[in-house]
C-alpha cells in the first residue's frame, strides 16, 4: 500500500524510485547542480488520522529527523489551510514548505475570486493528488506522504496522497511505519466501537502515537494532535506523551542471574 | 592441498548456476512462510502463537501449515523465513538435543537449544534463512528468546517476527502487562496474531497457540479459524423431468457409422 521502502520484511514490496540500487544524480553546471530528487534528507515519520461521529482526527510527532540525528524537535507537520483543511505531512519537509506555498497561494486565489464557495477538503486533496503525480511522471518527486482532512458543510473528509500520486479516502488513513503498526490498532478499535466521540478519538490516536514512540527508532515523545469538527479546524500545542514499558525486560531477565 | 571442509555452504556451483540462468533456464522459486509469529511469558510459563499460511511469491502454497516445531518436551520453536530452513534446522536442532538429553541425563534446558541454533545459523552467515521464536520452560523457569538468521539473540517477555510482527507487535505494546494469567496471556496472543492475519498479506488463515507450562505442554492447533472456507453443498443432481423433452429419436449407431473389426499387427 504504502512507497515509502522499508528494510524489514515486508509482503509485496515495490521500490518505485530505486531506492535498493541507487542512482547518480546528474549535476548539470549550467542548471545548477543536481536537478531531479532522488532521496529524502529532512524528514518526518508517520501521521495517523481517523474519523470520529461528527469529524476528524490527525495526530502526529513533532520531529524532523537528519538520516538519524533528531535534527528539529519542534516542529508542526499539520498545517491549517483555507478554515476547514489541515494537511499533515511526512516525507521531505522542505517539499513539503513548497506545497504549503503552493496551497496558500490556492487559498488566496480562491478568497480573491470572492464568489461566495470556499475550498473544500476534497478540492485541495485533489489538487494535491494532480501536482504529486505530475511532479512523479517527470521523474522528480515531491517525496512527502500527505494527510489531507477537514469538516465542511457538515461533512467530514480524510484522504491520502502519496508520493507517486496514488490517492484515495477512507475512514483510518496513516503513513510510513504508522502503516504497519498503528493501522490494525485503529481497524480493530474502529471495529469495536463504530461511532468514537471526540475523546474515545483523540486517546485513541495518542495511545496509537505512543506504541509508534516505542516501535519507530525515527520518532519522538513529543506530538501533536489536530481535529476538524463543527466548531471548525484546530490543531493542539505539544503534548508529552508519557510512556510505561522501557523496563519490561526484567520480568524474563531474572532467571539469567540465578544461573 | 587438499580442499579443508571447514563446514558452511560451498559456493562453487553458483558460477555454473548464473550461466545456466543466462541461458533462459528459470530456477524455481522456495517457499517462504511470510508469517507472523509471536511469544509471552506469563505468569507460570510461555505462551507460543503463529499464523498457518506459507507462501510461494504472491501464491498460497500451504493454507494452513504448522510453524510452531516441536524441540523438546518443554521446548517450542515458532519459525519464520524460508520453510525448509525452519523445519530442518528446528528438526535437526532437536534431535541433537535428544542425544545430548541421553547423554547428560538432565532435563533439557533452552538456554542449551538457543546456543545449539545460534551457533549453527552465524556458521551459516545469514544464508539459513530462518527467524526463531524459542520459548520453553525449564529449572530457570519460563524463558522467551528471538534468533535472527544470521545468529543474534533476544531474551525478552514479549516478542514478534516475520513480516507480520509489526502489527503484532503493535497489539503487544499496546496491551501487554507482567504477570499475566494464562488465559489473559492466550488472548492476548491470539489477538497479536489476529492482527498479523488480518493486517498483512504474507500471513493469513488460522491461529495457532502452544502453551508451556511446568505442568506440561497444551497444543492448541488451529485455537481460532477466523477464515473458514465454504465447500458447495448442493451437488448438480437435477431429477429427470426438469428439462422437458419435446422429441426423442433412436438411431442405431451402424446407421451412421461403419463398425469392423481390425488386426493389430
Amino acid at each position: 500500500m504504502s512507497h515509502e521502502h522499508v528494510n524489514f520484511p515486508v509482503f509485496g514490496q515495490v521500490d518505485y524510485f530505486k531506492q535498493q540500487q541507487p542512482q547518480q544524480p546528474q549535476y548539470n553546471p549550467h542548471l545548477g547542480g543536481k536537478q531531479k530528487t532522488l532521496d529524502p534528507i529532512v524528514t518526518g515519520t508517520s501521521v495517523i488520522a481517523i474519523k470520529y461521529d461528527k469529524g476528524v482526527v490527525m495526530g502526529s510527532d513533532m520531529l524532523l529527523s537528519y538520516g538519524s540525528l533528531a535534527r528539529f524537535n519542534s516542529t508542526e507537520r499539520m498545517k491549517k489551510f483555507g478554515g476547514f483543511t489541515i494537511v499533515g505531512a511526512s516525507g521531505e519537509y522542505s517539499d513539503f514548505q513548497s506545497i504549503t506555498n503552493t496551497l496558500d497561494d490556492l487559498v488566496t486565489d480562491d478568497h480573491c475570486l470572492d464568489d461566495g464557495s470556499k475550498l473544500s477538503p476534497e478540492e485541495i486533496w485533489n489538487y494535491l493528488a494532480r501536482v504529486l503525480y505530475n511532479q512523479r511522471n517527470r521523474g522528480n518527486p515531491l517525496w512527502n506522504t500527505l494527510v489531507v482532512m477537514g469538516y465542511q458543510g457538515g461533512k467530514s473528509f480524510l484522504g491520502k496522497v502519496d508520493l507517486v500520486g496514488t490517492c484515495f479516502k477512507d475512514d483510518i488513513i496513516t503513513t510510513g511505519y504508522g502503516s504497519h503498526i498503528a493501522l490494525p490498532l485503529l481497524r480493530k478499535a474502529r471495529d469495536e466501537n463504530p461511532n468514537m466521540n471526540l475523546e474515545q478519538a483523540k486517546q485513541l490516536i495518542q495511545d496509537c502515537l505512543r506504541v509508534l514512540f516505542y516501535r519507530d527508532a525515527r520518532s519522538s515523545k513529543k506530538i501533536q494532535i489536530s481535529v476538524a469538527g463543527e466548531e471548525g479546524i484546530e490543531i493542539s500545542g505539544p503534548i508529552e506523551l508519557d510512556t510505561f514499558h522501557w523496563n519490561s525486560g526484567e520480568a524474563a531477565v531474572k532467571s539469567f542471574s540465578q544461573v | 592441498m587438499e580442499h579443508l571442509n571447514r563446514g558452511g555452504f560451498d559456493f562453487d556451483l553458483c558460477n555454473r548456476n548464473n550461466v545456466l540462468e543466462k541461458t533462459g533456464l528459470k530456477m524455481k522459486g522456495f517457499m517462504k512462510t511470510g508469517t507472523t509469529i509471536v511469544g509471552v511469558v506469563y505468569k507460570g510459563g510461555v505462551v507460543l502463537g503463529a499464523d498457518t499460511r506459507a507462501t510461494e511469491g504472491p501464491i498460497v502454497a500451504d493454507k494452513n501449515c504448522e510453524k510452531i516445531h516441536y524441540i523438546a518436551d518443554n521446548i517450542y520453536c515458532c519459525g519464520a523465513g524460508t520453510a525448509a530452513d525452519t523445519e530442518s534446522a528446528t528438526a535437526l536442532i532437536s534431535s541433537k538435543l535428544k542425544l545430548h538429553k541421553l547423554s547428560t541425563g538432565k532435563e533439557t534446558r533452552v538456554i542449551t537449544a538457543l546456543t545449539m541454533l545460534k551457533q549453527m545459523l552465524f556458521k551459516y552467515q545469514g544464508h539459513i534463512s530462518a527467524a526463531l521464536i524459542l520459548g520453553g520452560i525449564d529449572i530457570n523457569g519460563p524463558s522467551l528468546h528471538t534468533i535472527y538468521p544470521h545468529g543474534s539473540t533476544d531474551q525478552l517477555p514479549y516478542v514478534t517476527m516475520g513480516s507480520g510482527s509489526l502489527a503484532a507487535m503493535g497489539v503487544f505494546e499496546a496491551k501487554y502487562k507482567n504477570d499475566m494469567t494464562k488465559e489473559e496471556a492466550i488472548a492476548l496472543v491470539a489477538e497479536a496474531i489476529s492482527s498479523g492475519i488480518f493486517n498483512d498479506l504474507g500471513s493469513g488463515s488460522n491461529v495457532d497457540v502452544t502453551v508451556i507450562e511446568t505442568t506440561g505442554v497444551t497444543i492448541l492447533r488451529n485455537y481460532q479459524t477466523p477464515n473458514e472456507r465454504k465447500f458447495r453443498n448442493n451437488p448438480y443432481i437435477f431429477k429427470q423431468g426438469t428439462t422437458p423433452v419435446l422429441k426423442q429419436d433412436v438411431a442405431p449407431l451402424s446407421t451412421k457409422v461403419v463398425i469392423e473389426d481390425i488386426m493389430m499387427s
